[in-house]
């Protein structure tokens, strides 16, 4: 992860729904260490835009590139991963088999399963079914994806939703961690953030 | 080889799954039996009259039976986000969706086969076209789930997509319906079936190859 | 697009901006009625008064003047759709997306048309208004392909992704139309009535196929009316907050 820089840009990027411009000429530059936080109230687009940096929705307008080259054309997916509103997680099947799906789907990561799980204080829990998890269980196990993963970067839409003070203060240290690693991350949130010393941007949607 | 390996977890996935949430491969094969129960009752049990029409009844309700059974091939995954990462992994969509549609086909159309020679019986299909029924559902409920497959990820993000996706498909199944069930008609007969068969077999392979693209594409455009 | 000369592709490009393919489609849309009434009065003189009646059929086989550009039509249509279905997702052309919605009802109506002249025909011929005759089997399955299309282009509330949806639709079933085509020609030799169909292939005489032949090329005029008005209102709708079409409409409401 730390040879060769890696770079993630979006240009004049807009977005309509609706009939709405939710924004327009939105433009970023994510270097390797980085962070972009999206602020604005409900409605202002930010889920939208993470989708659309997702490539689940094209843009209206504008274009987003990995590396100089279209997402789509490039190892992007080789680098990303995304945690949601939705966890992604089934609920009939334990921790450690939804896990091994996600490993199977995934390049390897800096992290083994077990050092992931155990990262994120859910050691023990691997032949739990996940529909026996509690809210805030589930959030860490989706933190667990991004660890085990080989993903250079993080979009997170909301990711302390539903995570007591101490998950939040765990996430917040694995964010530092990763942007110091060469990592970079894009997120929403509506907490206040504490990544001390990462080069955290901001945009504000509205 | 990791490429096979993400298709083999995909597989094993739904399969856990489908064996956890046994109903939902008992309720496709209940509706299989149901149907052809019913039609002796509304068309009169005459055995030269059933086994007249026996191919088609047979063949239209497997149409049905895997009509109803593809709503859930992608519903749960869309429900709970797991589309999402799928459409995100590094390979190639398309293989996992086919990985996906294999292990329907297995909970779902395989089934069918195994108690299609009680089937045969029940409508007085003879013993030498039961061989030929049994090939012509192996070689066209795949094809059914993979033409499905396309119908349900271009409707799956609509809340009531079921009737909109029979309208879809169903008229895709129509050259599966006439060569199987003239196939089995045939063997009935006495003749030879290797016309129907060698066609059968192409439009599978066609199948294959041809529609994973398209219903990647659709899931795509479905969880925008 | 890389073989494509310059200059066409510049035009193409400029078609491509909605502003100009709205302006160039009202300067051609009176050009085009023209030409369509011309060629439509001439086919249906020629067809109906000229042409002699049939030495068995007498004068009811005059209605394939109607049935079978009708017919062609139908399956002419699919194609453009699939076609423009197939530039809007490789290319990302709106306008192509707008082209392909836009045909499919001009071409579910001719599929209606071929499906009601044909039962019409079928009446004195074999004295039944409908046949399992494997041509009008296939258009009717046609008809089910394209309320397809239609159905699902008004339940996706997203219009773009409904014009994804759609030329992804319509490539699967141009892709499967030859194969159902050939299936249920396959199936009717096998399950033959009593009666021989007369719409397949007649020895046709040249009195009888000028009109037709004018016929097919004034429903295509037609197609093309039909298909650019609703284009053209579909423009309007997506592009409803852009700057030219409010200033034209506000043109409109001070003259």
């Amino acid at each position: 992860m730390k040879t060769g820089a890696l770079c993630f840009s979006g240009t004049n990027l807009s977005c309509i729904r609706d009939d709405r411009v939710l924004f327009e000429q939105l433009n970023f530059t994510l270097q390797q260490g980085q962070a972009l936080l999206l602020e604005g109230k409900n409605g202002s687009g930010k889920t939208s835009l993470l989708r659309i940096l997702c490539g689940f929705r094209l843009p209206d307008s504008g274009s987003l590139s990995w590396c100089g080259a279209d997402i789509n054309g490039s190892e992007f997916y080789e680098h990303m991963a995304y945690v949601g509103h939705l966890d992604g997680f089934k609920k009939e099947l334990t921790v450690l088999e939804n896990l091994k799906v996600v490993k199977a789907l995934n390049q390897p990561g800096r992290f083994s399963i077990e050092q992931s799980l155990e990262k994120l204080q859910l050691a023990g829990y691997d032949d739990v079914l996940v529909q026996a998890l509690s809210a805030g269980q589930k959030r860490r196990l989706s933190i667990v994806r991004l660890l085990m993963t080989a993903s250079a970067l993080w979009i997170l839409d909301e990711p302390f939703t539903s995570l007591d003070r101490q998950g939040i203060a765990l996430t917040e240290t694995l964010m530092t961690e990763h942007c110091a690693n060469g990592g970079m991350i894009i997120l929403t949130s509506h907490h206040d953030l504490n990544l001390s010393g990462v080069d955290l941007q901001r945009i504000n949607l509205s | 080889m990791s490429l096979l390996q993400a298709f083999l977890a995909i597989v094993r996935r739904d399969l856990v799954l489908a064996f956890r949430r046994r109903s939902e491969i008992a309720n496709p094969l209940l509706f299989f039996i149901l149907i052809i129960t019913l039609f002796p009752l509304g068309v009169g049990a005459q055995p030269k009259l059933l086994q007249a029409i026996a191919p088609g009844i047979i063949w239209v309700s497997a149409l049905l039976a895997a009509m109803l059974s593809l709503d859930g091939l992608f519903r749960s995954d869309f429900d709970d986000g797991s589309l999402e990462l799928l459409l995100l992994s590094p390979y190639p969509t398309s293989v996992l969706v086919l990985g996906k549609i294999t292990a329907h086909w297995l909970v779902t159309g395989l089934p069918l086969l195994l108690i299609a020679p009680l089937l045969a019986l029940l409508l007085g299909i003879s013993e030498r076209a039961l061989g030929t029924l049994l090939l012509t559902l192996l070689l066209g409920t795949p094809v059914l789930s993979l033409i499905g497959a396309i119908g349900v990820a271009l409707t799956v993000g609509l809340r009531r997509g079921g009737m909109l996706m029979s309208l879809l498909v169903l008229p895709l199944y129509v050259p599966v319906l006439i060569f199987a069930s003239s196939a089995v008609d045939m063997a009935t007969a006495g003749l030879p079936v290797s016309a129907q068969i060698n066609i059968m077999v192409s439009i599978l392979l066609l199948a294959l190859v041809l529609t994973p693209w398209p219903a990647a594409t659709a899931l795509k455009m479905s969880i925008n | 697009m890389f073989l494509v000369p310059g200059f066409i592709e510049r035009f193409l490009h400029r078609m491509a901006s909605p502003p100009h393919f709205y302006a160039i489609t009202e300067r051609l849309m009176p050009w085009l009625w023209g030409i369509f009434s011309l060629l439509l009065l001439s086919g249906l003189y020629s067809g109906l008064f000229l042409a002699p009646p049939d030495y068995q059929q007498g004068e009811s086989y005059r209605i394939i003047f109607i049935h079978v550009p009708s017919a062609w039509m139908s399956l002419f249509i699919y194609s453009v759709m699939a076609m423009a279905g197939a530039i809007a997702l490789v290319w990302r052309i709106k306008l192509a997306e707008v082209v392909a919605i836009s045909s499919a009802p001009v071409g579910a109506g001719f599929t209606f048309i071929a499906l009601v002249t044909g039962s019409l025909w079928g009446k004195p011929m074999w004295g039944t208004w409908w046949v399992w005759d494997a041509r009008l089997t296939s258009e009717l399955i046609l008809l089910f392909l394209y309320l397809g299309v239609i159905g699902l282009y008004n339940a996706i509330d997203d219009k773009r992704s409904a014009s994804r949806a759609v030329a992804i639709l319509a490539l699967v079933g141009v892709v499967n139309i030859p194969i159902i085509h050939y299936s249920v020609e396959w199936w009717s030799t096998l399950h033959q009535g009593p009666t021989v169909t007369k719409l397949d292939k007649p020895s046709i005489h040249v009195s009888m196929l000028i009109p037709l032949l004018i016929m097919a090329v004034a429903f295509k005029f037609y197609y093309l009316i039909a298909m650019l008005q609703r284009a053209k209102t579909e423009v309007l709708v997506r592009e409803q907050n852009a700057q030219w079409v409010k200033s034209m409409t506000e043109q409109e409401l001070a003259s």
